[in-house]
């Protein structure tokens, strides 16, 4: 019987996380059992995107979109969707009260344009086939039949294309480095350490796209004249992992890696290499002596990878992103891929949408898109009605936009400008509820962390940034640490030996820019204005208002609040540890914050 | 499999793509609904579903969705299939079985011509000849 329906589980890690899994096996058990198995085929794909809503299930052709999907619904998808036809509303996803059906016609897909993530959430990544089916390996094709090293590099250079992993540098620069230099044995390197706290696009990436990057490695390895390569991928991906070796499997087996590939002369194989989850890998240097099996510590350049690299051979390393757009580039041709963004930063960008919004989750858009048409159109705006603060882009590296900027078209050059940076694509949308100063202690406190100590800008600036920092949140700052922290901060971005170090003070400086109001405030007013600094807040019983019903005595995990029935009752200061679950429980809003 | 040349690669991309061409909705033009009510099934819905599928494939025709709905409540004449169709009328056919069901597709989807004998509600009478 042929297949009339096509279930699409989803079967990114977020999704995997909310019983996907479970999701994608009920449903091969309800379609035995209502004996349609034959006429479906149920495949489990990468991520939507919608993490919000998930776990997602997609029906075609008949383009239902069910979100929010549990496993025990799985028998009413195939009874009702498969065997009867009918879509099964309750779980279609409603905006505004209308049941859209349709994912075009959801807002959080409509401003969106998929390049990198143009397989996801569509085919079967354990399946080459379905990959090829979608002009997969089409770009290696060309390249290596058609195209000579320097048209690969002139493809690119047309196309515009900019490493993805934050810096942006031009990729057809850092290939032509590689190309010319004279050497018995090249690299090609995949950057798949992604680290940035609430980044997760990599990751997606590899869950739903594995071949998209093995494509562009070996094309890279055709450009470059190398041999062997290697991904760098942290081993808390264990999905990407598994699903990165059936797909180098997989190519193997069809000559599209390994010995002659294609029956050509060419030859190129992959490996993966595991790394442990250090932020500093993610630095190339550091990266390449990771693989060699050294400490995970950077080396000043230059020289460069390009021309001394992974055992001091050259060696071409990008990012996930910045591969998974090759293929296309190559095969589509790089004036095609120019259409897309500003002047100087082409094509689209990944980001992972996270925080205080209502539609998180992961989203590509044509670079130039504003800040606003990403928070308000395709984020749908800041849940419970709170006021827009900022958004912190380019992770531990970057700075946060204010609403000031929220029409600025986002690109590698606008971000600097404005003094974040776009990193390697996380958003992290920040309300009125957040305090700044505890935002840029949260990630110096990452970047204490994860420096690795080796020079001393870092390892001691990143310290003693985040030391004033808890000390201006404890109400005990001083007027003068503002210039202390800018003058640190300075020495740091000059001094230190790499991105890590340079990049980390920009959290506190771009807060000490935008929001200098309020860091003055817990100076001067010993003030937090979100209530986030815990040893500036001070609760108390409004004595007309308590009843003495005795509930937030209870609630006291440190019993710090006495008092008789029906008598009004008193906190007792210097006990209490501001946890807040007296104002969480009290119904009669008898507990002051302030 | 054993290793590919370019032309086994060629080869594999183009036969993947026509059977991934059965879930992409852009760029068609044509869809068929087939009823598939209790009474659709119970007449043999299934069976010309099946039939039309085949028949697109044979024709190479990659440019029609096939949707499956509910009853469409012409239950005397089931199984009912509506072909909606550019330069078309939107047809309901009744009575289908799995030589009509051909008949829908080359006459009708290929040829663009009514299949008459079979045409249950939609169009009107007068364009019926």
């Amino acid at each position: 019987m042929a297949v009339k329906n096509y279930v699409l589980v989803c079967g990114g890690s977020a999704c995997e996380s909310a019983k996907g899994n479970e999701i994608y096996k009920s449903l091969l058990h309800q379609a035995e059992n209502q004996g349609v198995s034959s006429d479906l085929q149920i495949v489990k794909t990468g991520c939507f995107g919608f993490c919000e809503k998930g776990p997602i299930v997609k029906v075609l052709p008949d383009e239902a979109f069910y979100v929010e999907v549990k496993p025990e619904d799985a028998e009413e998808i195939i009874s009702e969707n498969i065997v009867k036809g009918r879509m099964v509303d309750r779980l279609l996803y409603k905006e505004d009260s209308k049941a859209e059906f349709k994912a075009e016609d959801i807002k959080f897909y409509q401003k969106q344009e998929r390049i990198v993530l143009r397989n996801c959430g569509l085919i079967d990544p354990e399946s080459i086939d379905e990959y090829i089916a979608r002009d997969g390996y089409l770009g290696l094709e060309k390249a290596l039949f058609e195209m000579s090293s320097d048209d690969i590099v002139n493809e690119l250079k047309k196309s515009g294309l900019r490493g993805r992993g934050g810096a942006g540098f031009p990729t057809s620069l850092k290939w032509s480095f590689t190309q010319r230099v004279e050497s018995d044995q090249k690299y090609v390197v995949c950057n798949a350490d992604e680290g940035d706290p609430g980044a997760y696009m990599d990751r997606a990436t590899l869950e739903g796209d594995p071949h998209s990057v093995i494509e562009a490695m070996i094309i890279a390895g055709k450009c470059v004249g190398a041999d062997k390569g290697a991904i760098y991928i942290r081993a808390e991906y264990p999905l990407a992992i598994h699903r990165l070796e059936i797909a180098m499997a997989q190519a193997r087996e069809k000559g599209l890696m390994g010995e002659n590939i294609l029956g050509t002369d060419f030859s190129f194989d992959l490996e993966i290499r595991l790394g442990a989850g250090a932020f500093v890998c993610g630095e190339e240097t550091a990266l390449l002596a990771s693989i060699e099996g050294k400490r995970g510590m950077p080396i000043p350049k230059p020289p460069f990878p390009a021309v001394k690299g992974l055992f001091g051979k050259p060696t071409v390393i990008n990012n996930v992103e910045t591969f998974a757009n090759i293929p296309v580039i190559i095969s589509k041709g790089g004036d095609w891929f120019a259409e897309y963004g500003t002047e100087g930063s082409k094509g689209t960008k990944v980001f992972a949408l996270t925080g205080k919004i209502k539609n998180s989750g992961l989203i590509e858009v044509p670079m130039g898109t504003t800040l606003r048409e990403i928070v308000f159109d395709i984020g749908g705006g800041i849940p419970g009605g709170k006021k827009f603060k900022g958004v912190q882009t380019g992770g531990p590296s970057g700075g946060v936009l204010t609403d000031e900027f929220l029409d600025t078209p986002i690109d590698f050059d606008s971000l600097l400008a404005v003094g974040s940076m776009m990193g390697s694509g996380g958003m992290i949308v920040m309300d009125e509820d957040d305090c700044m100063v505890d935002v840029a202690k949260f990630y110096l406190d990452f970047c204490v962390e994860e420096s690795c100590g080796k020079c001393a800008p870092c390892r001691i600036g990143t310290k003693k940034l985040y030391e004033i920092l808890e000390k201006i949140s404890q109400g005990k700052g001083e007027m003068d640490d503002l210039d202390k922290m800018r003058d640190m901060g300075a020495a740091m971005k000059k001094a230190s030996l790499c991105g890590l170090g340079q990049t980390a003070p920009n959290p506190v400086l771009s807060v000490l820019n935008t929001f200098e109001e309020e860091v003055l405030e817990h100076i001067q007013g010993g003030k937090c204005r979100s209530g986030k600094c815990k040893d500036l807040v001070q609760y108390t019983v409004i004595e007309d208002k308590c009843i003495g019903c005795t509930v937030c005595a209870r609630k006291c995990p440190v019993n710090c609040i006495s008092g008789e029935r029906k008598v009004a009752h008193v906190i007792d200061q210097s006990s209490c540890v501001k946890c807040g679950a007296c104002y969480d429980s009290c119904k009669f809003g008898a507990i002051l914050v302030s | 499999m054993s290793k590919m040349t370019l032309e086994d690669l060629r080869k594999l991309r183009e036969t993947k793509k026509q059977e991934a061409a059965q879930r992409d909705s852009d760029g068609k033009d044509s869809l068929i609904i087939v009823g598939m009510g209790t009474c659709g099934i119970a007449a043999g819905a299934k069976d010309v579903l099946d039939v039309m599928l085949d028949e697109l494939k044979k024709a190479g025709n990659d440019n029609v969705i096939i949707r499956q709905a509910g009853c469409m409540g012409l239950c005397h004449v089931e199984p009912t299939i509506e072909v909606r169709t550019p330069g078309m009328p939107d047809t309901i056919y009744g009575k289908v079985d799995a030589k009509v069901a051909k008949d829908i597709v080359n006459i009708h989807i290929i040829d663009r011509k009514l299949v008459n004998e079979h045409v249950y509600d939609k169009p009107a009478a007068d364009i019926i000849k």
